[in-house]
C-alpha cells in the first residue's frame, strides 16, 4: 500500500515548495495576506505550455513564465500601493483576471505536452527510473532558490524589504520607499509560483486552467506545517520550514489518498487542516491567539 | 537650518469634526539648536513633527530644511535629512529583527539600499564599539531579535540608531513618556549627552515641564497651533516650573504638565 509513496512525496513536495517559499514571501516576510497565487501558477504552467508549443526552448519557455508571474505580482503590488485597494482584495481582482489571460494565451482551457519534449523528456530516456532524475532536478532547483532568497533577505535592500513587513512606518522613516519594497516583493514571490507552474506543466505533461486552484490553501498549509517542524527563528529557517513543510504536507495528501481519501475531497482536507490549525490556538487562549502568523 | 513658514494644517475639513491643528504656525530653528516643545494636549505638538517629517503634508504654508523647500517631500525623502525616536518604543524599532540589523536598517537612513550583504563584519566590529556607550551590555546580544529587548533598551537603542548617521535634524517625539520614571531619566541622560557630543539640531517634544526647562537652550511653548512662548539661552536657564505655570497654568490645562510642579 505504502510503495511508491516516497518518489511521489519528494517530487511533488520539492516541486511545490517553490508555492510555499513564494507564499512565506508574502504573508511571512512582507506580512502582505497576497492571493494573486491562484492565478499566477497557472499562468505560469500557461505561458511555458503555450510557448513550448510555439517550439521555443522549455528552459527558455520556464523563465518566460516566471517572467509573467513576475508581472502578475507586481501588479498586485500597485493595484494596492497606487490605488490603494484593500491588499485581499487585489490579489482576488488579480486572480480573476488572470483566469481570462490565462485562456487567452493558451487559446483553450488546457494544453497537452505529452508527444512535446519538455525539459523533462531527457530525464524519460535514461536507463534509470524516471523518478530519481526528476526528484534531483527539483532538489537542486529548490536549494537554489532556497539560497538565493537567503541571501536576498541579508542583502541591504532585502532588509528593507523585511522591515516593510515588520515596521512599515519606521523603514519608511529611515527613507525607504514601502511601495517599491511591496511591489518587489510580491513581483519576487510571484515569480517563484509561475516558475512552480512552469515546471509541474512540462513534469505533469499538460497545463489546465485550473490547475491553480487551492495553490493559497495548500501553500499555508505547508507553511503551518513546516513552523511546526522547524521554528522560524531567521531567515534561514524561515525557508527551510516552507521546504520542509511542502515535503510534509505533501506526504500527507499523498498518504490520505492511498488510505483511501477521495481526491474529490482533498481541498476541503487542506482547508480543514488549516483552520484547525489556526483556530486551535485562538480557543486554547480564549480568543487571543495565533503567535506570530503574520500576514494570515 | 529649519523653517516653518505660516503651516496651517486643519483635520477632517469640512466635516462636524473639523480640527485646526496649526494655525498659521511660524518658527524657525537655527543649526545646532536644542529646542523642547510644550503644549497641552491638541496644542499641534505632534501634528509639527508629522508636518516637519513628511507624515502629513500642510494645508498652506512652506517648510524648509537646510534651505531646501520640502513642503511637498513625501516621508520617506525626508529620511535624508532627519531622524526621528517615537513614543512607543516599538515604533523605532523592527522587532522581528535583530540588534545588529537593525542598526544597519538605520545607519543606511536615506542612502540608496543595493544587494550588497547587510550586516558585514566590519559594521558588525563597529555595532558592537557603539553600543558598548549604552552600557546596558547589548554589545553581547548582537543576534538577539529587538523584541525581546525591554522598554528602555529598545529606546536607548532607537536614540542610538538615530545617531548612527548624524541627521541634519533629530526628532524625539516625547520619547520617553512611556517608560518608567527612573528608565526615562536615563534615556533622557543619554539623549543630552549624545546631542551635546554630536551638536545635532534637536526639536524635542515633551509632557514634562522640567525636563523641557533642564534640557535644550531653547523651549517653546504651543497652545492652539501657534508659538505662545518662545524663550531661549539666559531666560529659559533662569525660568522655573513654578514661573510657567502661573503665568500660563490657565492656558496649559493639562493634568501632566501641571503635575511637575509638585516633582
Amino acid at each position: 500500500m505504502f510503495s511508491g509513496v516516497m518518489p511521489i512525496t519528494l517530487e511533488q513536495g520539492l516541486a511545490y515548495a517553490l508555492v510555499a517559499l513564494g507564499i512565506a514571501l508574502t504573508f511571512r516576510v512582507l506580512a502582505f495576506p497576497d492571493l494573486t497565487v491562484d492565478g499566477s501558477f497557472p499562468l505560469g504552467g500557461a505561458v511555458a505550455a503555450r510557448l513550448i508549443l510555439e517550439g521555443m526552448d522549455p528552459y527558455l519557455a520556464a523563465l518566460a513564465g516566471t517572467a509573467a508571474g513576475f508581472v502578475a505580482g507586481c501588479l498586485t503590488g500597485l493595484l494596492n500601493t497606487k490605488l490603494k485597494i484593500n491588499s485581499l482584495l487585489a490579489g482576488i481582482l488579480m486572480m480573476t483576471i488572470l483566469y481570462s489571460v490565462n485562456l487567452r494565451i493558451m487559446g483553450r482551457a488546457n494544453i497537452q505536452l505529452l508527444t512535446i519534449p519538455t525539459l523533462f523528456t531527457p530525464f524519460e530516456e535514461m536507463e534509470i527510473s524516471r523518478d530519481i532524475p526528476v526528484v534531483l532536478f527539483f532538489l537542486v532547483v529548490v536549494l537554489v532558490v532556497k539560497i538565493l532568497c537567503d541571501w536576498f533577505l541579508h542583502t541591504e535592500y532585502g532588509m528593507a524589504m523585511r522591515a516593510t513587513g515588520d515596521n512599515e512606518q519606521m523603514i519608511r522613516s529611515l527613507g525607504v520607499n514601502t511601495d517599491t519594497t511591496t511591489v518587489l516583493g510580491l513581483g519576487i514571490s510571484n515569480a517563484l509560483v509561475a516558475l512552480s507552474g512552469a515546471l509541474i506543466a512540462q513534469d505533469q505533461g499538460f497545463a489546465d486552467v485550473g490547475m491553480g486552484i487551492g495553490m493559497i490553501v495548500a501553500g499555508l498549509a505547508s507553511i503551518i506545517i513546516g513552523e511546526a517542524l522547524i521554528k522560524p527563528k531567521s531567515v534561514f529557517r524561515l525557508t527551510l520550514a516552507a521546504v520542509v513543510g511542502s515535503l510534509a504536507y505533501r506526504f500527507i495528501i499523498v498518504l490520505g489518498l492511498r488510505l483511501g481519501l477521495a481526491p474529490t475531497d482533498l481541498k476541503m482536507a487542506t482547508g480543514l487542516m488549516v483552520i484547525l490549525a489556526l483556530g486551535i490556538p485562538s480557543l486554547k487562549r480564549g480568543g487571543e491567539g495565533k503567535i506570530h502568523l503574520r500576514g494570515v | 537650518m529649519l523653517v516653518l513658514e505660516n503651516i496651517t494644517k486643519i483635520f477632517n475639513r469640512g466635516t462636524q469634526d473639523e480640527k485646526v491643528a496649526l494655525d498659521g504656525l511660524s518658527l524657525t530653528i537655527e543649526r545646532g539648536d536644542f529646542v523642547t516643545v510644550i503644549g497641552s494636549n491638541g496644542a499641534g505638538k505632534s501634528t509639527m513633527l508629522n508636518i516637519i517629517a513628511g507624515t502629513h503634508q500642510p494645508d498652506a504654508g512652506r517648510l524648509y530644511i537646510a534651505g531646501q523647500d520640502v513642503t511637498k517631500s513625501p516621508e520617506h525623502a525626508m529620511g535624508r535629512y532627519l531622524a526621528r525616536v517615537f513614543q512607543d518604543p516599538t515604533l523605532g524599532t523592527a522587532a522581528a529583527m535583530s540588534i545588529e540589523e537593525n542598526l544597519c536598517l538605520a545607519e543606511l537612513r536615506g542612502q540608496r539600499r543595493g544587494l550588497g550583504w547587510g550586516v558585514t563584519r566590519a559594521r558588525r566590529r563597529r555595532y558592537r564599539k557603539v553600543l558598548e556607550v549604552l552600557e546596558l551590555g547589548l554589545e553581547d546580544r548582537l543576534r538577539d531579535k529587538v523584541g525581546l529587548l525591554s522598554g528602555g533598551q529598545r529606546q536607548s537603542l532607537a536614540l542610538l540608531m538615530t545617531t548612527l548617521t548624524m541627521p541634519q535634524l533629530l526628532l524625539l517625539d516625547e520619547h520617553t513618556a512611556a517608560l518608567d520614571p527612573k528608565t526615562a531619566d536615563k534615556v533622557m541622560q543619554l539623549t543630552d549627552k549624545v546631542v551635546r557630543e554630536n551638536h545635532l539640531t534637536t526639536l524635542m517634544v515633551t509632557h514634562n515641564m522640567n525636563q523641557a526647562l533642564r534640557y535644550g537652550n531653547r523651549m517653546i511653548m504651543l497652545h492652539q497651533g501657534r508659538v505662545q512662548l518662545d524663550v531661549s539661552g539666559e531666560e529659559k536657564a533662569n525660568l522655573t516650573v513654578r514661573e510657567v505655570v502661573a503665568k500660563f497654568g490657565r492656558t496649559l490645562k493639562d493634568e501632566t504638565l501641571l503635575s511637575a510642579e509638585c516633582d
